[in-house]
């Protein structure tokens, strides 16, 4: 049987490549997104890993709303990003500087 | 044959994960990432929960991942001038997640396993069943949210994109309800012209 810790890691693994994508892609809002898709699948993956050592299905009932809230992101953050490319033509995370902050 | 299946996977899904960070097009960057998922779904099969797994693809792979191909390829971007400044935040990147990375396996391994109990769930056990069982009883106004949750980004997502049309010539109809016929009737009396 494969030991928990593995499992652990290894989203360990992947929400720390999540992040790191984060930081370093300055430029593209796209894969700022992805990352952000990483990052849930990394937690995602931890709640699958808790609900089935620890013999509780609630883990998975979480994830199933995580993946729905996570779909309804990713549709809403595209929409915004097609209207940002439609006023600014451009998706660079530099170039948006309209309000100044 | 579980140990095989289970690095295979997981090393698909690391190099996947790590191609899907550092890839400069963005579609293959995509394309990645739909790797990393079917990855993903595998492991969470071995872990026993199908009905996620499943689900993972038909909506990550189906749904969200063509709707990123969809917008990628829609917004057409030059792939040449994106990822200038890649380099200047690597050692700061690089430094302060391998520190988070190194907490975490840190914690992991102070961290005692439980033994490993792990009943098999019998011959007749439905994963989806189960899962249903709950759902739609413990857990039925979460679900009656999310369910709301998805109607407000349809409406958000229409809303946003819909293009209003500047110069509309229609009349919307609750000022059709109020026109009176005084504002659009003017009846003038003028005399009969009788002598030609």
């Amino acid at each position: 049987m494969i030991p928990m810790h593995y499992y652990l890691l290894l989203a360990a693994v992947i929400f720390s490549l999540g992040l790191l994508g984060l930081v370093i892609n300055r430029k593209n809002i796209l894969i700022l997104l992805m990352c952000v898709e990483l990052l849930l699948l990394a937690v995602n993956m931890n709640f699958i890993t808790f609900s089935h050592y620890g013999h509780d299905l609630a883990g998975q009932i979480f994830v199933f709303f995580i993946l729905a809230v996570a779909a309804v992101e990713a549709a809403i953050g595209l929409a915004i990003l097609i209207v940002l490319f439609r006023t600014r033509h451009s998706i660079e995370v530099d170039a948006l500087n309209r309000l100044k902050g | 044959m579980q140990h095989v299946a289970f690095f295979l996977f997981a090393a698909i899904l690391m190099i996947a994960a790590f191609m899907t960070v550092i890839a400069r097009n963005p579609i293959r960057s995509a394309l990645f990432l739909v790797l990393a998922f079917f990855a993903a779904a595998a492991l969470w099969i071995l872990l026993e929960a199908e009905f996620l797994g499943l689900v993972l693809i038909l909506v990550y792979v189906g749904a969200v991942m063509t709707l990123f191909v969809f917008v990628i390829m829609t917004l057409n971007i030059d792939v040449t001038e994106k990822q200038r400044g890649f380099v200047a935040y690597l050692p700061y990147a690089i430094i302060s997640v391998a520190v988070l990375l190194g907490i975490l396996i840190y914690a992991l391994g102070s961290f005692s396993a439980p033994p490993d109990i792990h009943l098999l769930n019998g011959e007749g056990y439905s994963n989806t069943q189960a899962l249903g069982d709950i759902l739609y009883t413990q857990y039925a106004y979460p679900f009656e949210i999310v369910g709301v949750l998805l109607l407000v980004a349809i409406i958000a997502s229409i809303a946003l994109n819909v293009k209003e049309k500047r110069f509309n010539k229609a009349i919307p109809p609750e000022q059709q309800m109020t026109a009176k016929r005084e504002n659009r009737l003017r009846i003038i009396k003028m005399p009969s012209n009788k002598k030609i």
